[in-house]
């Protein structure tokens, strides 16, 4: 099986360490994963904000960079939620017959707990992570994805983690791409919210699987001198501390 | 009591407002999490809820592809059974048969049951102007117009409002429109309840006309269908001579046993009870019993300009029981008024650019922006409607609205955007940027961020951002450049 890594524009350019994390990850899995130099965005943050036009080339250089390959897994909900739901209505916005047969016809994407669980069929990744950790089920990986429990499956078999409830989980925490700018203060309010619910919780270490969420959830926390850092899911998973 | 929500601001402003409220954030949190809590658990207890959900939207869908043949069916049963139908294309018209069926029956007040529908049309701000006042009946209705206060939920009108406020609503406004709230109100529910009922049943006893909505409309026999929990609405249907129901023609289900369906879904969905307590249902007129004019105005009001709307027209589903509203992380903190209309949250949200229209008034242009795209409104919703993809697809109606004339900064920054992402080459080279601005944060940074990050100071044009939230400085290396220059990682593993 060909698998690539649509590592996406916001980890590429601010979180290369969860890319390198999913690499490491899946290279220990067995996964030799290719990275196709072409990719750049699924489209996302244009598709939400309503600027349809603009989205078509960039969901055209997706469909074209990951076309031949047999799966693409990606560390983002949000990211494979937009591409198994949205490429399709770009791509009949375009009016172009062509990309919407490739629309069609695309690799499916994969939110990385869907890939490890669905498609390796693995649960225990051969972590170790001695902290207490809190896991934020971020939207569009549980109602886009219905992604359900894997990410706290994958969680529970890690070595030394110790999982914490977190209230309110499956709130969302107010990131909503462009929302959090256009509607800054709901956005804030949200996030408050969030944050005061990871605090309840007192781990150390809150997880997610969307980078997005946690640059706004942990931007909140450590504007509040919380003590408490973020992690993407994938840099737990590839983590090895401690472990003999 | 002349509020109305005219003039209101842009949502972003209105719940800028709104979030400074702490009063109203606290009512909306408490009052939000109880109902949520009973809806889950009634819900919970229906094995196939999945395809009750399934079933109420086909039917809905199925009803509005033959909207005409099923709203001609209705006219011809109701007319058949006595009543009188009125067609109306817009507020304007609906208000003039109301007003005019006043006038012919000369009385200067009505009462009413709770409807969205004629506070959509404002009815009772064009009842006044001829000179009729309109008595609100349901509990949370009469607070609300006491306290010349506008609805806030569409179930709950007065959710923004706890039982102190409410006792001093009573105490003030009562007596200026009718029985004065006893001497010893104090503020325990069953109190309140009772003051509310000895005032408005002077009204019920007084008054010669009523005005309702309806919750359904039957075409198969011509009835209608209206679902409360007080008996206020069975006061108001009984008791007058004349009654007018004004009812949104997205309402026609075509049978008893699609009825059915929704009878089973709105209570749980709505105030998390099993079966609804007052199920009130009438036919025309009945010789001897209730009311012996009856009217029925069916509504227009943009409903068709939402039906041609091949991704909206699924809000025509709606069956109003503001599952939507309970669950919205946005409404829970800002509020109904915040949306500017009868129809707030996420409902709202859709409902409304969907019946104006968009690209002409920036408060409804705001609408669909309304939203963090959470989808815990299409999870609730028990006639299946995705108000996560008809919000996405507005934006884009909002958008190419605009696309004539000057592109506005948001457009200039997305075309910018767009092209950037457009390529790995292009966003490979704005890395190599950004990486600079990492470099150059690492050395003069004064913040490390929990992890070991550097903070990025303020950042001019995003103090939406950076107000409330830290941002870590870019690294120094991008992803594509670390594969570039590793191989994958192959090489650093080997040295």
């Amino acid at each position: 099986m060909r698998v690539a890594l649509s590592v996406t524009c916001v980890n590429d350019a601010m979180f290369p360490d969860t890319g390198k994390a999913v690499v490491t990850l899946l290279r220990r899995l067995g996964v030799d994963v290719a990275f196709p130099a072409g990719q750049a965005c699924c489209g996302q943050p244009m598709v939400n904000t309503g600027y349809l036009d603009e989205a078509v080339p960039v969901v055209r250089n997706y469909l074209e960079t990951f076309a031949g390959y047999d799966a693409v897994v990606t560390p983002s909900g949000s990211c494979a939620g937009s591409a198994r739901h949205q490429h399709d209505i770009v791509a009949r916005r375009s009016g172009d017959p062509a990309l919407v047969e490739a629309a069609a016809g695309a690799p499916p994407t994969y939110e990385l707990s869907e890939f490890l669980v669905d498609v390796l069929g693995v649960v225990d990744v051969g972590a170790s992570f001695p902290h207490s950790v809190t896991y934020h089920p971020t939207c569009h990986s549980l109602r886009m994805l219905g992604v359900d429990d894997r990410p706290r499956r994958l969680l529970e078999a890690v070595r030394g983690l110790r999982l914490v409830d977190l209230p309110s989980a499956e709130e969302c925490c107010g990131f909503g791409g462009t929302f959090a700018l256009k509607n800054a203060d709901t956005s804030i309010a949200m996030g408050a919210d969030k944050a005061r619910h990871v605090r309840e919780t007192a781990a150390e270490v809150l997880v997610a699987g969307d980078n997005s969420c946690l640059l706004h959830i942990g931007g909140m926390l450590s504007r509040q001198r919380a003590g408490v850092r973020v992690m993407h899911l994938a840099e737990v998973l590839a983590a090895q501390e401690g472990a003999a | 009591m002349t509020a109305t929500f005219v003039g209101m601001p842009p949502f972003p402003e209105a719940a800028r407002a709104a979030l400074a409220d702490t009063q109203l954030r606290s009512n909306l949190a408490h009052a939000t999490a109880t109902i949520r809590a009973k809806r889950a658990a009634v819900v919970a207890e229906v094995d196939d809820w999945e395809e009750l959900r399934l079933a109420g939207a086909a039917i809905k869908d199925n009803t509005l592809l033959h909207l005409d043949e099923h709203l001609v069916a209705l006219e011809a049963a109701l007319t058949a059974r006595g009543a009188t139908v009125h067609w109306a294309t817009d507020a304007a018209e609906a208000c003039a048969v109301v007003a005019r069926v006043a006038r012919d029956h000369g009385v200067d007040e009505v009462v009413k049951v709770k409807s969205m529908v004629t506070q959509e049309i404002g009815l009772n701000e064009a009842l006044a102007a001829e000179g009729v006042l309109a008595w609100e009946t349901d509990l949370a209705e009469l607070i609300v117009q006491l306290g010349d206060d506008l609805p806030s939920h569409i179930l709950v009108p007065a959710i923004h409002r706890n039982r102190a406020e409410i006792r001093e609503i009573f105490e003030r406004r009562m007596k200026d429109v009718g029985r004065p709230a006893p001497d010893d109100l104090v503020d325990d529910p069953a109190r309140l309840a009772e003051a509310a009922r000895l005032h408005l049943r002077e009204k019920f006893l007084r008054a010669r006309m009523a005005v309702s909505g309806a919750n359904f409309a039957v075409a198969e026999t011509g009835t209608l269908v209206v679902v409360e929990s007080e008996g206020n609405g069975r006061m108001c249907l009984t008791l007058p001579d004349v009654l007018v129901s004004v009812v949104g023609i997205e309402k026609v289900v075509p049978t008893w046993q699609d009825l059915d369906v929704f009878l089973q879904l709105l209570p749980r969905s709505s105030t998390g009870e099993r079966m609804n307590p007052y199920t009130s249902t009438w036919t025309g007129v009945t010789p001897g019993d209730g009311p012996q004019e009856v009217h029925v105005v069916l509504l227009d009001n943009g409903r068709t300009r939402a039906l041609a709307d091949e991704v909206g027209r699924q809000a025509l589903r709606c069956i109003r029981c503001s599952a939507c509203l309970n669950v919205c992380p946005v409404y829970e903190r800002t509020g109904g008024h915040a949306y500017g209309s009868v129809y707030p949250g996420p409902i709202g949200a859709i409902l409304n650019p969907l019946l104006r229209g968009v690209g002409t008034d920036e408060q409804v242009d705001s609408l669909p922006y309304a939203s963090s795209l959470c989808g815990a409104c299409f999870e609730a919703c028990p006639v299946r409607i995705d108000i996560p993809s008809v919000l996405v697809d507005l934006r884009a109606q909002v958008v190419d609205a605009h696309r004539a004339g000057a592109p506005k900064p948001e457009a200039l920054a997305m075309r910018a955007a767009a092209w950037s992402l457009g390529s790995g080459a292009r966003l490979g080279r704005l890395e190599r940027l950004s990486g600079v601005v990492g470099r150059v944060a690492g050395r003069l940074g004064r913040r490390t961020l929990p992890g070991g990050r550097r903070a990025l100071g303020r950042l001019p044009g995003l103090g939406g951002w950076s107000g409330a939230r830290d941002l870590p400085a870019p690294p120094v290396e991008s992803f594509r450049a670390w594969w570039r220059r590793t191989d994958g990682g192959r090489t650093e593993e080997r040295a």
